[in-house]
């Protein structure tokens, strides 16, 4: 794990947390739209507003951070180590917007950063020799990795 | 009866992100390490390289039916069960879904890391 994979780990929790946070912003501007497939042109009109499509925007930035994570680590690894964001969204809420802080909900964020903690100390991939286990039952499932190199 | 609709949703979500989020790591698993990708051929050939591997396209529409899924559900229930019901048992899920599918070894480092976020996801709703 270098700095430049630090970073791209922190880049997944801030983006989706900023990009959610602006959608949430954005939606509260249009008020009740109801949100359903025989809505598609409300739907496409929230686009437009400038809270919505800056959401995007970044949901995007968080997409390509996710990618590139999933490209050089485990499955396993990332999620677990990007879940910092439901912290971060409980603080925007409680210091943005306000939002009571239970001690209940205090206790999720701590158990929550401690198995971050766990986690990130942790070994971040897999290696290739030990992923190919000829006991594995599962391994038909998936297809020869061979013809994509 | 809103509350079967509401758990029904919640398996499918549950369902549907871990197949997204599986397919998805398992494509990007066949491209390679990014970085390097991109200091030899830049960007484009990695943009390339993603969007013609066929299962990362099955892992977006995994995702896209999880979205739905989440839509509906939010019609269906509270915000504050479906979300962090299906948020948990995705984490477990896909701790399971990766060892037997991905073959990650799965130590008791990351089991106890996904049980902990999971339930700390679940208190953050009470």
């Amino acid at each position: 794990m270098t700095l430049r994979k630090y970073l791209v780990l922190a880049g997944i929790t801030l983006f989706s947390t900023a990009g959610d946070s602006l959608l949430a912003r954005g939606m509260k501007d249009l008020g009740n739209v109801n949100v359903s497939l025989h809505n598609l042109s409300g739907l496409l009109l929230a686009v437009l507003n400038p809270w919505v499509a800056a959401g995007i925007l970044l949901l995007l930035a968080f997409f390509s951070c996710y990618m590139s994570a999933l490209s050089w680590a485990d499955l396993t690894y990332v999620l677990p180590a990007t879940s910092l964001a439901y912290v971060l969204v409980a603080l925007v809420g409680h210091f943005r917007l306000n939002e009571e802080i239970s001690p209940t909900r205090w206790l999720g964020i701590a158990l929550i950063a401690a198995g971050v903690g766990f986690v990130a100390a942790g070994p971040s991939l897999t290696p290739r020799h030990e992923r190919q286990d000829p006991k594995d039952i599962a391994r038909k499932a998936i297809p020869s990795e061979v013809n994509t190199r | 009866m809103k509350d079967i609709n509401a758990w029904a949703a919640i398996g499918v979500i549950v369902l549907a992100s871990t197949t997204g989020d599986v397919l998805l790591s398992y494509s990007m698993k066949q491209v390679g390490d990014v970085g390097e990708l991109w200091k030899r051929r830049g960007i484009l050939a990695v943009v390339a390289r993603v969007l013609t591997t066929p299962t990362f396209a099955l892992g977006l529409i995994a995702m896209a039916v999880a979205f739905y899924s989440l839509l509906f559900g939010l019609s269906w229930g509270n915000l504050s069960l479906v979300v962090p019901a299906s948020a948990s048992l995705t984490f477990v899920a896909n701790a399971v879904a990766a060892r037997i599918f991905l073959h990650e070894r799965v130590g008791r480092r990351r089991w106890i890391a996904a049980l902990l976020v999971s339930s700390g996801v679940v208190l953050m709703a009470v």
